[in-house]
């Protein structure tokens, strides 16, 4: 627990002081220049002597490089130079991405290109370099690669079956991690059980589709030994040790820097082993080097997620309360573990989270992940949860069915109660507060269940096929150094914010934590004006550089307002303090006596205006002589913030979805979506509920239509946007959000994540919503996404 | 495959002349031939519409026109439209509605709205979903641009009535 101050004498119940901006809808500072075309995404950064870097990628899923001829693409005018895999390993050291944690865990060695095989179809082989992106495209048309096909390990089913190919013989086989969490007596649960139902689910291979494709520009300076690096990442500290480490520099000697993002998801959070070969070009060239991914090679390399077969059962007495979950989760992750975050950690957070709104004793969760030689698979926006979600939401409505009970009655019956907290869950999480009981009266508040039930009976006899669906879900944010740190990974935890005042009166903050759309900046704004006292225009946010700002964690499991503001509120409190106590000096007033509204420092018992800001500033930064002495005058302050008690902040949510079937086509039509869901603390409504909903759209598009599908020779088929189906507006139907307030008592601020809860819960609620739709036909559809073609198939329409 | 040609066109009613590679697609003639970066690349097959500009008064993909064609052309972009404050209330509806998030794809989606609301300004919101079908956003859920979109042509329309 923080105990530097408490909410009282920070005025956080004062809600209707003028500079009291946590929890209203401030616009973002930085949304007019997006709306202008102003912006500063890495494309858009141009540098003397740049030259342009295109890759040769791997045809074959699975092939030995027999030989390269690169004289031809030598000779294409405007290339200046071909590099392969050797020349790239004389500079860079390769990686293993393994979590000691993670007991068991194995991976091989990665290196920029590959030194002898292609694992994967669009890994990258070759790398031209020349003075324009078209120019180095002609350059790889004309390189000369033989590649000997190998047999490839494609379906994951299979991987660990005798005959299978290994894909890294070194590693003995293509196991690389398995975890079973196991509580209580599983097996005499089952045996006890007045029902038990069973069903093995399937979601889909997808991706995160940036709009704004992978980005770099590396720039190596020889004059003073410098690596610059304009990055389109989430996590610019974390990149920066990476380069370092690999490339044998200095840390300090790297400097990241990440303006604008146009979309990261997590996608961006990860090691892409082009963007460390466009590093080593840029140090071996002496000179900057930029590589913007196109779409094509986007679908082919950035990680793909959730690739998942799930068999899970649930044991349920009579009266419908469950007795025990048993879960089995096969995933392939393609032919590497993805550095530094692993690919086990989806799979993990499977086992860590099934089951997890529910009170039950008994337990059995295993994770087993395998190599395939496909697009490696990694962390991807709500990691682990929407599958989790989907296996238990979706058992759970089994359950209802085999009792007869009402989807909600059974929910209510078992979600764990508001009172039950501090508690621990039957797979180890430790959970501070929820509130399912609490979302789901305000959800069935919002959604008028009555009413749609009557519809959905009135409709079937005109042969329409509506349905209701329901998913609970947990959401694991704020994440301590149990995610990573502890397993070996330089992934900071911890997260710092500098303010300081400016001789005008205004703060300008630094921040590790970092912008990638969902409104940091904005946030950090608003928690700083407030902890502060001066108004939000006030504030200037400074993220996205590491050689400028804090070291810190960046933008992964919803850190940012809950780590990165906790931070900000800190540094904001000390530097009113430290304001206070020179006010006071001028004043000859105490400190305690004074606070700070609007920029202007004030009588704190009868608010009389004594001095603004500026006139402070003014007199500290030009007339500091006429202070005392021995004043300390440090209009700067730094604090960081780490979660303490708890591994992480779990966030709980309930959503419902209602649609159509249309049973002749097969396909779906979203009628209305809601979602109640607990982030603690809202800072700024506006932008939660826009985070809400553009997770549940992304959610939608794995359910529905987000499918990155592999032919069985490892061809990956669904390659441009014409072939991969994302959200489009028209499709997409209204989404009603409403909140339970629950804030974290690990921190003043009492902020947890609010960006993963849409995507977590929304595939099974459409899930249960579909099936809810189809069951008066005895059909049922498992497997996401839910095409027209599998919907018609569970309908027996189509064989 | 090096083929120039010579083009003189209106970009942003800015008389523009240059000498083209004849592959050489509209948006990255205006990215990197004349450094307005408003408009985004993202899909390349002209699906996704983050390269939207207009071209003679009409929303076009950047990616799919070839600078080459545009001798004598009229091109407007995000900048040109926000310098000449046409859509000023639009943008200014979607910083209130928080309609933007990466704002990757959001000046295409300016320019495809911009459209909208000369085309059809007394649409639904179900068909300014429909006519904003052409152009992706992965971060809003879309249901903040649809609302607007919608305020504006609310706000256009009552300005129109009040005249």
């Amino acid at each position: 627990m923080n105990e530097i101050v408490t909410p009282k004498s920070l005025g956080l119940s004062r809600e209707d002081l003028p500079n009291s901006y946590i929890g209203r809808a401030v616009p973002r500072p930085n949304a007019r220049k997006l709306v202008e075309g102003r912006a500063t995404y890495t494309d858009d950064v141009t540098l003397p002597r740049l030259v342009h870097a295109a890759f040769l990628r791997s045809p074959h899923a699975h092939a030995r490089i027999v030989s390269i001829d690169t004289s031809a693409a030598l000779k294409v005018p405007g290339v200046v130079r071909v590099f392969t895999a050797a020349d790239l390993a004389a500079v860079c050291d390769p990686w293993v991405a393994v979590l000691a944690h993670l007991k068991g865990m194995k991976s091989a060695p990665q290196y920029p290109l590959p030194l002898e095989r292609a694992t994967w179809q669009g890994e990258a082989v070759v790398a031209v370099v020349a003075e324009t992106r078209a120019a180095a495209e002609d350059g790889v048309a004309a390189l000369a690669v033989e590649f000997e096909s190998l047999p490839a390990q494609v379906d994951m089913e299979t991987a660990l079956a005798p005959g299978a190919v290994v894909i890294h013989p070194e590693l003995g086989d293509n196991l690389v991690f398995t975890r079973t969490a196991e509580t209580g007596d599983v097996a005499a649960a089952f045996a006890s059980a007045h029902k038990v139902v069973e069903a093995t689910f399937h979601t889909g291979r997808h991706t995160g589709v940036t709009l704004e494709p992978r980005s770099i520009i590396a720039d190596y300076n020889r004059a003073d030994g410098t690596l610059t690096v304009h990055h389109s990442t989430q996590a610019p500290h974390m990149m920066q040790n990476v380069f370092a480490t690999q490339l044998r520099m200095a840390e300090s000697d790297v400097r990241v820097i990440c303006k604008d993002v146009g979309g990261s998801y997590g996608i961006k959070v990860h090691v892409y082993p082009d963007e460390m070969a466009v590093a080593c070009m840029s140090k071996i060239m002496g000179r900057p080097v930029k590589f913007i991914a196109d779409r094509f090679e986007a679908f082919g390399s950035d990680i793909h997620a959730r690739d998942h077969r799930i068999t899970g059962r649930l044991a349920v007495d009579a009266e419908g309360r469950f007795l025990a979950f048993d879960i089995d989760d096969l995933t392939g992750i393609g032919p590497y573990s993805v550095y530094p975050r692993t690919s086990a950690v989806e799979g993990n957070q499977v086992v860590n989270l099934c089951g997890g709104p529910y009170a039950f004793a008994n337990y059995r969760c295993t994770t087993t992940v395998v190599l395939q030689n496909k697009a490696p698979t990694c962390q991807y926006r709500a990691v682990g949860h929407p599958i989790a979600t989907t296996v238990t939401e979706g058992l759970v409505d089994l359950a209802a069915e085999a009792l007869g009970m009402d989807k909600v009655a059974i929910r209510r019956k078992n979600l764990i109660p508001d009172d039950a907290y501090p508690c621990t869950s039957p797979a180890g999480m430790k959970f501070e507060g929820l509130s399912h009981h609490a979302s789901l009266d305000k959800l069935l508040e919002m959604v008028p269940v009555d009413k749609i039930r009557a519809d959905q009976a009135e409709q079937r006899k005109r042969g329409v096929y509506r349905g209701l669906g329901f998913a609970s879900f947990i959401e694991l944010t704020n994440p301590s150094p149990f995610m990573y740190g502890i397993g070996g990974a330089k992934i900071s935890a911890q997260d710092g914010c500098t303010v300081r005042m400016d001789p005008d009166g205004s703060v300008v903050a630094m921040s590790g934590v970092t912008e990638q759309g969902q409104g940091t900046e904005a946030i950090l704004a608003q928690i700083v004006a407030h902890g502060v006292g001066v108004p939000v225009s006030k504030v200037k946010v400074v993220t996205g550089d590491t050689r400028t700002v804090p070291y810190g964690g960046g933008t992964w499991a919803c850190r940012g307002a809950g780590i990165g503001g906790e931070a900000a509120l800190q540094s904001a409190i000390a530097l009113k303090e430290q304001i206070l106590e020179v006010a006071g000096a001028m004043l000859q007033a105490q400190g305690a006596s004074l606070d700070i509204v609007m920029g202007e420092v004030v009588d704190k018992a009868t608010g009389q205006a004594r001095m603004p800001l500026a006139e402070l500033g003014r007199i500290v930064y030009y007339r500091g002589d006429t202070l005392p002495k021995d004043l300390a005058r440090e209009l700067v302050q730094t604090r960081h913030f780490i979660t303490k008690e708890y591994p992480f902040a779990f966030t709980n949510g309930i959503q419902a979805s209602w649609l159509e079937v249309d049973v002749e086509t097969g396909m779906v039509k979203l009628l209305e979506h809601w979602c109640v869901e607990d982030c603690g603390r809202v800072i700024n409504p506006m932008l939660v509920d826009e985070q809400v909903r553009g997770g549940i759209v992304q959610g939608i598009g794995g359910a529905l239509y987000e499918h990155c599908v592999y032919n069985e020779d490892g061809q990956l088929l669904t390659t441009t946007l014409a072939d991969y189906l994302v959200p489009m507006a028209a499709e997409m139907p209204d989404m009603h959000v409403g909140h339970v307030e629950t804030p974290t008592k690990e921190s003043l601020l009492g902020a947890k994540g609010a960006g993963e809860a849409g995507t977590a819960g929304a595939p099974a609620a459409i899930m249960n919503a579909i099936n809810d739709a189809i069951a008066p036909l005895g059909a049922k559809v498992l497997a996401q996404p839910f095409t027209p073609d599998r919907i018609l198939r569970a309908l027996g329409t189509i064989a | 495959m090096n083929r120039r040609i010579d083009i003189a066109l209106t970009v942003n009613g800015e008389r523009v002349a240059r000498s083209v590679d004849t592959r050489l697609h509209l948006v990255d003639f205006l990215r990197t031939e004349l450094g307005l970066t408003g408009a985004h690349t993202a899909c390349e097959h002209g699906v996704c519409g983050a390269c939207t500009v207009r071209v003679d008064g009409e929303p076009v993909r950047g990616c799919l026109v070839l600078a080459a064609s545009l001798d004598g052309a009229v091109v407007e972009t995000i900048e040109g439209l926000s310098d000449s404050g046409e859509i000023r209330d639009l943008q200014e509806a979607f910083v209130a509605r928080n309609a933007a998030q990466c704002g990757y794809c959001t000046p295409g989606m300016l320019v495809t709205a911009a459209d909208i609301l000369t085309q059809a300004p007394n649409a639904s919101r179900e068909e300014i979903r429909e006519h904003i079908s052409g152009n992706y956003c992965r971060c809003t859920g879309y249901q903040a641009i649809v609302d607007a979109v919608e305020d504006t042509l609310k706000a256009r329309r009552t300005r129109e009535a009040v005249r």
